[in-house]
């Protein structure tokens, strides 16, 4: 069974959001109005978090991809009353929008903030909308599913053909649309892959690594390129 | 049934037997509260949870607060009571009535205050179909329910005998409380069953009221949030429940009592006695407080850290000093002396307190979501309109129920005070002589120690 995951190189990052957009383009996911992004609503599945480089404030800016960080052993899912939330056997956390009772425990749970809520009713119908992704209602949590429905449609082609899963096949939106290849995709529980190469770099860190979660999106540091 | 003793105690049949003007403005004034929060409800039903204040990440915010808030206020009643019975303490007699319907009615707006908060209310239903008992709020159904169901059970059973007065003298409702009264007539064999079944219900109703406010607690501290994941939440929640209960308890006591003119029997002494129970839990408070946030500032976690200022002098600062000086500065100098002027005294700590609790609620929700571990940025909640209006509309429900309640039954448990005068000063000047030394012929101290 793969373990699907992804490495993100900030050394390689500039910060162009190319991801967020792809992100938001394959997902479907709803551009909120001006009043409730100043009330703090944004989705973004993938959020490019920015930070001032310590000792250099106003300097130097460090940009931090976000998406969903797809724990082994997520908060989230432990705390939903409903099985609205859990973890698949490929490792994927996955949501079900029509079971989702709307509590937010699990974005009160979350270490890393990468639930997002349909405050109101913002998906509206229309076309040029990805027909593959489920639609969300008002009222229920949503989140970086790693576009999971390329795999399924990567996995019914190649039954069709009747054949393996090549490696390279399924690659979620943010990893296709990074310009400077700074996201990596893959599984890894496969050595020879290159998430496995770079998930093994000395450089390779997790986010709030202290708190146990186990999360499958590894970082790589900044430095090397800096020497 | 002595006819002297049903005179006696005519005044607490007066509410049931008449209606005043007083009432109506008391239930039109609350149905405009309650208006105003089913309008908002209405809105928020059919726009989403948008208009409310709520945002990223500030996911929980007055809805949360105001559940922990009633929870906490229901510990009140069946809690407090039972352990005045269990512990014979004879001055419970007027009180233990009162303390119940609170923790009855408050479970509802309580309980009610999660369905409110709700995305999909209209699949709440899944949790039942698909619940996952890993997650606390299982718990907490489950622990609420199983309360809601042994306090209506305490409050219904010792009012039974009542219920049978109002059966044979009131000449009104008659089906209803002929149903209720179940028969009751009042024989020996009657009351002994009916002494064991509220002795049991007392103990039982006691581990199940510590486990609810716990479990309301443990929905915070199962995360690994900063200044959630603590272990003192459970006992720290349930101290901080008794505390707002019996502040509520006071001020319904002082409301009835000028309301239905009870001087005769919520006198002074016990507004005194309630006033010391106020004062031990201020300090008890106090204490679990300094211990919660001096662990978290002493090993000084970063994370921990950032919530601890936005408490102590970031943006939260009113809500936490003012939580502060609600729940122990004020208290304290309110209580310290009781001598003169009681009533009004308790009256002012108790609602000193009610506010000061729910800051501290509201204190311990907001501020960790408005910091989150990662550089987010500070989110900042006020609430709008709806979240003021369901607030009030949920004060103002509770308090329509409890006045309900009242026209129905009387808020003093009429049996038992008769109880008292016959039995109980019996019963306790025959306890007290057997606390003391047996007179007769002093024992030599060598064949005590023998036996």
């Amino acid at each position: 069974m793969p373990r699907w995951g992804m490495v993100i190189d900030l050394d390689r990052c500039t910060g162009c959001q190319a991801c967020v957009l792809a992100c938001k383009a394959e997902n479907n996911v709803p551009a909120v109005g001006m009043g409730e992004a100043t009330r703090g609503r944004v989705i973004s599945w993938m959020q490019v978090l920015t930070e001032e480089e310590e000792g250099h404030p106003g300097e130097v800016k460090r940009f931090l991809p976000r998406p969903c960080l797809q724990c082994d052993d997520p908060p989230c899912t432990k705390v939903c009353p409903v099985y609205a939330t859990y973890l698949n056997p490929e490792g994927i956390v996955t949501q079900i929008y029509a079971r989702c009772i709307g509590c937010r425990f699990c974005m009160a749970a979350c270490p890393y903030n990468a639930k997002y809520f349909n405050w109101h009713r913002y998906q509206k119908e229309a076309p040029g909308q990805n027909p593959d992704v489920s639609v969300r209602p008002k009222g229920v949590v949503e989140k970086c599913t790693f576009c999971h429905h390329r795999l399924q449609k990567a996995r019914e082609r190649a039954l069709f053909e009747k054949r393996d899963l090549a490696p390279g096949e399924y690659v979620p939106a943010c990893a296709e649309a990074c310009p400077a290849r700074a996201i990596v995709f893959g599984d890894l529980s496969d050595p020879g892959s290159e998430v496995s190469r770079l998930a093994r770099s000395p450089r390779a860190f997790r986010l709030q690594e202290e708190l146990g979660t186990k999360p499958k999106v590894i970082y790589l540091t900044e430095g090397e390129g800096r020497g | 049934m002595a006819e002297p003793a049903d005179h006696r105690d005519a005044t607490l049949l007066a509410p049931i037997e008449r209606t005043g003007p007083g009432f109506y403005w008391a239930v039109g004034l609350l149905s405009l509260f309650i208006l105003w929060g089913a309008i908002a409800y209405w809105t928020q039903l059919d726009e989403g949870l948008g208009v409310t204040g709520l945002h990223q990440p500030v996911s929980w915010g007055f809805y949360v607060t105001n559940f922990v808030f009633f929870i906490g206020i229901s510990h009140a009643g069946t809690l407090i009571s039972a352990i005045l019975r269990l512990s014979r303490a004879e001055w419970r007699r007027p009180i233990t009535r009162m303390a119940e319907v609170i923790t009855v009615m408050v479970l509802f707006i309580g309980a009610g205050q999660i369905l409110v908060d709700l995305g999909r209310p209209d699949r709440v239903l899944n949790v039942i179909r698909y619940g996952r008992y890993q997650s606390p709020l299982l718990w907490d159904a489950t622990s609420i329910s199983a309360y809601l169901t042994a306090s209506i059970l305490y409050l219904y059973l010792p009012m039974i005998p009542d219920i049978a007065i109002l059966r044979d003298r009131l000449g009104k409702r008659e089906l209803l409380y002929t149903v209720l009264a179940l028969g009751w007539t009042g024989s020996a064999r009657q009351q002994k069953v009916l002494n064991r079944a509220i002795a049991v219900m007392a103990v039982l109703v006691i581990p199940i009221a510590v486990s609810v406010h716990s479990v309301v607690s443990f929905v915070f501290s199962m995360t690994l949030q900063p200044m959630w994941h603590s272990t003192i939440f459970g006992p720290y929640f349930v101290v901080g429940a008794i505390f707002s209960g019996i502040a509520a308890l006071i001020v319904a006591m002082i409301v009835f009592r000028k309301a239905y003119g009870l001087e005769a029997y919520l006198k002074p002494i016990h507004f005194r006695y309630l006033g010391q129970l106020l004062l031990v839990m201020s300090l008890l408070w106090f204490y679990f407080t300094f211990a919660e946030y001096l662990t978290g500032y002493y090993g000084g976690e970063p994370e921990e850290m950032k919530v601890f200022w936005a408490k102590f002098s970031g943006p939260f600062w009113p809500f936490f000093w003012g939580m502060a000086l609600a729940n122990f500065v004020i208290p304290v100098l309110c209580l310290m002396r009781l001598g003169r002027r009681t009533v009004g005294k308790v009256l002012a700590a108790s609602l000193s307190v009610l506010v000061g609790m729910w800051l501290e609620r509201f204190i311990i929700v907001v501020p960790t979501l408005s910091n989150p571990r990662l550089p987010f940025g500070e989110g900042i909640y006020w609430p709008t309109w709806v979240e003021w209006g369901e607030t009030a509309g949920s004060f103002a429900l509770f308090a329509l129920f409890y006045l309900l309640f009242t026209k129905l039954f009387p808020v003093i448990s009429i049996w038992e005070i008769r109880e008292g005068r016959e039995v109980g000063v019996k019963e306790v000047e025959e306890r007290v002589v057997s606390y003391l030394p047996d007179t007769g012929e002093p024992v030599p101290a060598e064949s005590v120690r023998r036996r």
